[in-house]
């Protein structure tokens, strides 16, 4: 068997006397869609935040195609291949969805240094071609040079996953990408992970179980901070004790 | 916020002012008030020094409490230049960047790490710590500072003439205006900006925000150096003072008056507040109750500071 993309091994976290993550162990094949469910509290983001490196376990490790990241600051993990969106949005409101997306472009590796003090980015057409070809991707053509801060909320979700997308990612990591969008949105931002899964590994934390259902390959259920069942939607569905822990009324 | 754009009429303006400052001279001579020249020439050294606290304050957002230290220390060097018979500006202007610059780096590398009150907090202390160590420094004057026993040389030009130094000052401010304008709009100064708005995203966006930070840091520093540097020549003189919490805290008044994260911020705050003391301090000795007065009049009325008004910054 090939090793997984991504591979949290015993990771565990504690915030004062509350086991935030407790022995985790977690993995995500390349090419699938995982989804990490749980209720609220589970030490979901506390997950991803450990995983993107925002956060450093007391314990475990962490690696990343075929590496060990668990040291490795943020940016660092993202130069390897591991990109994020946020739960609550986080673009440049004040910035053009454009320069927004030419930003992320502007920071991968393969575009350059960004010690440069005299050219003016604005005529480096590279930049600006891949990022308006990246909001095309996520169905936001028409709305290139509008301020990110004016965007409808679906928008600005979509937006959030061109930049990531950008960064050129071999994992992706979307925090619930669904969160305060409406049915309509939702609908079309599960069509544009479903897109995207072609192309990219995907981890997916999000509390649409709909969507869930829909777009993962394997799920994995999160509680108190501890990992109850990883499997197929099916048997996932299935088990007892995700059922009585979480799911009950939800299926 | 968005990146910094400039209003379409800032460039006409700008240059329309730089022929009235090369004009200035000679039109001070016309009217017998060639004192005026070292007093011009010192707005412009201000200019310089302050518009390289907006590169680290308003472009990178770094509240920096200590800038002074890197003024001070270019005027340091040279002084020690001069006592050491370096006396080719070429070679000596140079060296006082460097060497601020590589302050800076240095109280960057260790300041940077720190967030908010903290950082202000530490900029703070470790200008201190260079305004007693030049205090305690007798090879080069202790308090009494270190006199220069003339003004440099530039190439052959003998800046002893107040006007070649004037000139030479307009130069330094020129060319520093116009790179700082080059880089507010390229990769450097997007990266510095977006990381002011958002660092973690651009973390997250896989900038090592840190490098950045710091090279900006760094760059304010070497700006600086070369502003104190000019100051030396013009006062003949490097004194510890130059390097205090004071001298720190008037650079930020000028950057808050003139508009922080302005291209011309720096340049408009040198120019009201060093005016606004000339003025005043014919007056009374309690000038300061003046500037105040006008500070609290820019913060209830002009937050954004002065030069907001000729730069376009959609929020």
């Amino acid at each position: 068997m090939t090793e997984p993309l991504l591979d949290v091994r015993q990771l565990s976290r504690r915030f004062a006397a509350v086991d935030a993550l407790k022995d985790v162990n977690f993995s995500v094949e390349a090419g699938e869609v995982h989804a990490l469910i749980g209720p609220n509290g589970a030490g979901k983001t506390t997950f991803i935040h450990h995983v993107s490196g925002a956060l450093q376990p007391d314990s475990g490790s962490v690696h990343f195609a075929g590496r060990e990241v668990t040291r490795l600051a943020m940016h660092q993990r993202v130069a390897a291949g591991m990109a994020r969106s946020y739960q609550i949005t986080n673009v440049f409101l004040g910035l053009s969805a454009l320069d927004n997306v030419a930003l992320a472009v502007q920071g991968r590796q393969d575009a350059g240094s960004s010690f440069r003090f005299w050219q003016a980015a604005r005529t480096e057409k590279r930049l600006f071609e891949e990022a308006r070809s990246f909001l095309e991707q996520v169905g936001l053509a028409k709305r290139v040079e509008t301020v990110a801060g004016n965007l409808a909320h679906g928008e600005q979700r979509a937006l959030e996953l061109a930049m990531a997308l950008a960064t050129q990612p071999q994992l992706l990591l979307l925090d619930e990408p669904m969160a305060g969008t409406g049915p309509e949105e939702s609908a079309r931002m599960v069509e544009l992970i479903e897109h995207l899964a072609r192309h990219v590994t995907i981890l997916l934390v999000e509390h649409d179980m709909a969507a869930v259902f829909r777009l993962a390959d394997r799920i994995s259920v999160l509680v108190n901070g501890r990992l109850i069942a990883t499997g197929t939607p099916e048997s996932v569905r299935a088990d007892p004790e995700v059922r009585r822990a979480y799911l009950g009324d939800h299926l | 916020m968005a990146f910094y754009r400039p209003a379409p009429y800032q460039k006409p303006l700008a240059i329309v002012l730089l022929l009235a400052a090369l004009a200035l001279p000679s039109v001070l001579s016309a009217f017998g008030q060639e004192f005026y020249v070292g007093f011009a020439t010192r707005v412009l050294i201000f200019a310089l020094a302050a518009s390289s606290l907006n590169l680290v304050l308003g472009f990178g957002g770094m509240f920096s409490l200590g800038h002074a230290a890197f003024f001070g220390a270019g005027a340091y060097v040279a002084a020690i230049c001069m006592q050491a018979g370096i006396s080719d500006a070429l070679l000596a202007f140079p060296l006082a960047m460097l060497a601020a610059g590589l302050l800076a780096l240095l109280v960057g590398a260790l300041s940077l790490r720190t967030r908010g009150v903290y950082f202000i907090m530490i900029t703070l202390a470790f200008a201190q710590m260079a305004y007693y160590l030049f205090v305690s420094a007798r090879a080069w004057g202790g308090d009494d500072g270190l006199p220069l026993v003339g003004r440099m040389t530039l190439g052959g030009l003998s800046l002893s003439n107040d006007n070649a130094l004037f000139f030479t000052a307009l130069s330094a401010l020129t060319a520093a205006i116009v790179f700082l304008g080059r880089l507010a709009d390229a990769r450097f100064g997007r990266t510095i900006q977006a990381i002011r708005e958002n660092e973690t995203r651009m973390e997250a966006l896989g900038y090592p925000v840190f490098r950045y930070r710091l090279a900006c840091f760094a760059l304010g520093g070497a700006l600086a150096g070369l502003a104190g540097a000019l100051l030396a020549n013009l006062t003949g003189l490097a004194s510890p003072n130059l390097l205090q919490w004071m001298q720190s805290g008037t650079l930020l008044v000028m950057v808050i008056i003139g508009g922080v994260g302005y291209l011309y911020g720096g340049v408009v705050g040198a120019v009201v507040l060093l005016c606004l003391e000339e003025v005043l301090s014919g007056f009374t000795l309690h000038w300061h109750i003046g500037l105040g007065v006008l500070l609290l009049g820019i913060v209830l009325f002009a937050p954004k500071g002065v030069a907001a008004l000729f730069g376009k910054r959609d929020d």
